[in-house]
């Protein structure tokens, strides 16, 4: 009998990826709000979990769907702001100035900025990231590709080799 | 590793990562999703895992038993959603904090006995009518719950009581007055009997 680890466990050993996962996709509180929804709806579903599922993998997907709902909510709902406020201390990677950097990211287009995230920071394969993203691993790797060109362009210097 | 591959990896502030786990904690007790809720204790006897479900105190566990192996057989036992949630164990937290200082000499927590079944549970559920600094033999345990010839099985009933400290099995010794097993060793036995003798 295989034995399900506490998921204290699944917290501790990937809460950090898939907060950077989030902040890959959503800006500052979104990205806290898309961190929450998923491992709260993986603590519901963990049970059921498969033992030998990847639970990187499961965790990847369920956030990348609470990310588009929190980006559909905000879309429905936009908040009246000029200038979206910066606040490196809470927002973007602390410390390390590189606003810039994240912000081009989250400007590439959904498709590529999913697949830079899901390959680059979460370390998936590009035939899992095709079933999270739909289409073929051949596109999930070129979107991918895609993604890390254009942050060249836009951000020399500023894009994983 | 260059630069730009440091920022996709920079681990985010600890802060920010200990306000999700609250958050996490708050909405999962909210939804009825928090089976196992646990936290660790510092003692005399050295740190304690406690752990409870929504119907009480479910588990207290020594450092020697390995907190980490503990949470595994809780996670298989009972649920695996099993969360760190210090708030749940707030009232558990307090009431040994004062046990340990000497101003508290019975517990007054609701327990979830789930763990144990059959004759250990029956031990275990005589043991709190044995008094703060009082003690009984093995056998004169065995007399008392109606299994006079079930020494043995007395003794590991206590041994593998899951609440020690709070279920006190530490008031059970041999009958030539040594304190004899105990899941927390006998330096920890020693300590908790010392407790309430001087109190």
């Amino acid at each position: 009998m295989g034995i399900k680890q506490p998921f204290e466990k699944i917290v501790e050993d990937h809460g950090t990826t898939v907060l950077r996962v989030c902040r890959v996709l959503l800006a500052g509180p979104d990205a806290d709000d898309a961190w929450s929804e998923t491992f709260l709806a993986a603590l519901r579903a963990y049970p059921g979990l498969p033992e030998t599922a990847n639970i990187q993998a499961w965790l990847v997907t369920i956030g990348h769907r609470k990310a588009i709902d929190v980006l559909r909510a905000r879309r429905r709902h936009p908040v009246p702001v000029g200038e979206l406020p910066e606040a490196p201390t809470t927002l973007g990677v602390p410390g390390t100035g590189d606003s810039d950097l994240w912000q081009a990211v989250r400007g590439l287009p959904d498709k590529q900025r999913h697949a830079v995230a899901y390959h680059y920071v979460a370390g998936l394969p590009y035939a899992e990231i095709a079933g999270i993203l739909g289409g073929t691993t051949e596109a999930a790797r070129r979107a991918a590709a895609d993604g890390i060109r254009n942050l060249r362009k836009n951000y020399p210097g500023g894009a994983p080799s | 590793m260059n630069e730009h591959n440091d920022l996709f990896t920079t681990p985010p502030d600890p802060g920010t990562l200990a306000r999700l786990h609250r958050r996490l904690e708050q909405a999962a007790e909210r939804e009825g999703l928090l089976d196992v809720a646990y936290r660790t204790v510092d003692s005399p006897v050295g740190p304690l895992l406690l752990a409870a479900t929504p119907r009480g105190l479910v588990r207290v566990a020594y450092d020697v038993e390995d907190h980490d192996r503990v949470l595994e057989t809780l996670a298989g036992r009972l649920s695996p959603r099993v969360l760190r949630a210090p708030s749940r164990l707030d009232a558990a937290a307090r009431e040994l904090g004062e046990y340990f200082a000497g101003r508290r000499r019975a517990f007054d927590l609701p327990l979830d006995l789930s763990m144990s079944r059959g004759f250990r549970l029956l031990v275990q559920q005589y043991l709190p009518s044995i008094g703060y600094g009082q003690t009984r033999s093995y056998g004169e345990v065995a007399d008392l719950v109606g299994h006079p010839k079930a020494v043995r099985a007395v003794g590991t009933a206590c041994a593998t009581n899951p609440l020690p400290v709070v279920v006190p099995c530490h008031r059970v010794i041999r009958g030539d007055g040594t304190p004899g097993r105990y899941a927390g060793g006998p330096a920890a036995k020693t300590t908790l009997l010392n407790l309430e003798a001087a109190a």
